[in-house]
């Protein structure tokens, strides 16, 4: 009597956990198969499988910006994004060095300094960041996201940081100890022994900067008007405008390609995903 | 003893060069800004010719701006609502997941999946296509037998299906939590029932407290990006504030004085007037928590 009464617990468990998983996922697969739809069913049909199967709308969508393709917005991305990933695992990884391992004067003062720009909201320095970079003359450039990256203050840089710090605060300091007596400087410690370890760390840090400055509308609004350097945020953004009853199929094809890249890295390195939110604690 | 000391120093100062880099990115792109938009808040300034002191005008006109409060009453019935409503249900789903379930890993990989896209241009498409008049939704609903409102065209939904998109996307939420569940002793659980504390008791006395600074934090990080809510309202309603303005939040205002009006003076005052509002809201958050960690004793 007891085991079926905890069989059929367990089973009212895992069908209301299924139920209610279904329901957050729906719209996501809705999404993937939409892609697939002739745009009268986007509109209309919640059933996920299309009637008529429509790969023509990724040929349409590909052109849906005119004058440039899809490809174009695409590599602007990559671009753009490449800088900021690189910028930020540099500037993580001697950054949290400098914290974790030496006791400079004011170094409280300036971990607190960290912690206020992982709280500072980014809008307040929206306006004044925008007047400095159109009198810098980078608008339409992508030094606006590259060089903050590189800086440390780009998007999520203070949490890059802190992240990497925590992680190098946990490797044995006698292992430091035993390279300097062989000889190696601080900066022999930190790119023979400290880099080589913290490599998880900084592949978080990888994974992260690339989805938030791939997904950064905002700023990439700001500073990107001229089409040429549209990133995928904003092309996307202009085929609503442009788009008419029949090119939701066309839309919803570029959508889908525009969340690939966040779901090729999602389904290949889950565990970095989990061990980055829980070791800082990151937004989202 | 003495070359000890200088060594040290001389270490020392050699690792202050590690942060120099972020240093100056700090003074250049964070307090120079800072202080800059507070010097601009009191100009009027359109970047086309010089700014022109004119002292606290910029927040005198801020209180007679309908639009100003219109948006400031949007954005915090956006903020509690999504803020509580995304803790607690990241809460719930956490504690469930900790309980000793089989295939946990694939239900909360399934569970997370809504968040890796974050507040892209795609879900925020997504969302208009899901609760348009006549879209999949309401299409939906009417199968059930149920007419369903115009979600995004009526004023009074238009706030909690913002929140609602937020409120799905609570996976990083939960799992912050669920490491925190996981600190936990099970020892503490289970002296507990030793004594004969039932599971709303063992949930009041263990895991709540266990997890309070974790609470914390997700509250301020949700509250502070709830606040700053811009990509989704101004990508469904193309730039415009909705019907009545029930979708016009405080960051799309804000982008509409200085980009389109170019008031770069009072958007600057705008982004102060969100810093004080962000930063009173986080005291607070702040001082509750301290009040009740001290009751807890």
């Amino acid at each position: 009597m007891v085991t079926t009464n905890r069989l059929l617990k367990s089973f009212v468990t895992h069908a209301l956990i299924i139920l209610f998983g279904i329901v957050m996922i729906y719209p996501i697969v809705w999404l993937f198969f939409a892609a697939f739809k002739p745009s009268s069913e986007v509109l209309t049909s919640p059933m996920l499988l299309p009637t008529r199967f429509m790969p023509s709308n990724f040929v349409n969508g590909w052109k849906l910006v005119r004058p440039l393709q899809f490809g174009h917005f695409l590599m602007n991305s990559f671009i753009l994004v490449s800088f900021c990933v690189v910028g930020s695992i540099l500037i993580s990884l001697f950054t949290g060095y400098g914290f974790a391992r030496f006791g400079f004067s004011g170094k409280n003062v300036l971990f607190t300094v960290l912690f206020l720009t992982i709280m500072m909201p980014a809008t307040t320095t929206m306006i004044s960041k925008y007047v400095i970079f159109t009198k810098l003359g980078w608008l339409n450039t992508y030094l606006p996201f590259a060089v903050p990256a590189f800086l440390g203050v780009g998007v999520g840089g203070g949490f890059f940081i802190f992240l990497v710090c925590q992680f190098i605060k946990g490797i044995p300091r006698e292992l430091d100890e035993a390279a300097k007596i062989d000889g190696c400087s601080s900066l022999g410690i930190l790119l023979h022994l400290i880099l080589p370890l913290s490599k998880s760390a900084l592949f978080s840090v990888a994974i992260f900067a690339f989805l938030w400055n791939w997904d950064d509308f905002q700023n990439q609004l700001l500073y990107l008007s001229n089409i040429k350097t549209y990133t995928v945020p904003l092309a996307l953004r202009s085929t609503i405008d442009v788009g008419g009853a029949d090119n939701w199929g066309a839309i919803m094809a570029m959508s889908f390609v525009s969340m690939l890249p966040a779901i090729i890295l999602f389904f290949s390195l889950q565990q970095y995903f989990v061990e980055g939110i829980a070791s800082t604690g990151i937004k989202g | 003893m003495h070359t000890k000391v200088s060594l040290k120093k001389r270490k020392d100062r050699e690792g202050f060069l590690y942060i120099v880099p972020w240093l100056v990115g700090v003074v250049c792109f964070q307090i120079g800004p800072i202080l800059i938009s507070l010097v601009l808040s009191f100009t009027k300034y359109s970047l086309f010719a010089p700014p022109t002191f004119i002292g606290i005008r910029n927040y005198v006109d801020m209180f007679r701006d309908e639009l100003f409060s219109q948006s400031t009453k949007v954005t915090m019935k956006y903020v509690l609502l999504s803020v509580p409503c995304k803790i607690l249900f990241a809460l719930a789903v956490a504690l469930i997941m900790n309980q000793k379930i089989k295939a946990v890993n694939f239900y909360r990989t399934i569970y997370y999946i809504p968040s890796i896209f974050g507040s892209s241009i795609a879900v925020s498409i997504l969302w208009k296509r899901l609760f348009v008049k006549d879209g999949v939704v309401n299409i939906l609903l009417a199968r059930m037998g149920i007419e369903g409102p115009s979600w995004l065209g009526n004023p009074v939904w238009v706030v909690p299906i913002l929140a609602l998109m937020s409120v799905w996307q609570f996976g990083s939420s939960m799992v912050i939590f669920l490491a925190g569940l996981k600190q936990i002793p099970v020892s503490l659980y289970e002296s507990a029932s030793v004594d004969g504390a039932g599971k709303i008791r063992q949930f009041f006395a263990i895991t709540l407290p266990g997890i309070m600074p974790l609470m914390t934090y997700n509250l301020m990080m949700q509250t502070i990006n709830a606040f700053q809510v811009f990509a989704t309202p101004y990508t469904i309603y193309d730039g415009t504030g909705g019907p009545l303005n029930a979708g016009l939040v405080y960051v799309s205002y804000l982008y509409r004085n200085g980009f389109q009006y170019f008031n770069i003076g009072y958007s600057s005052a705008l982004s102060w007037m969100l810093l004080v509002m962000i930063s009173v809201t986080a005291l607070l958050i702040h001082f509750v928590d301290k009040s009740v960690n001290s009751l807890e004793g």
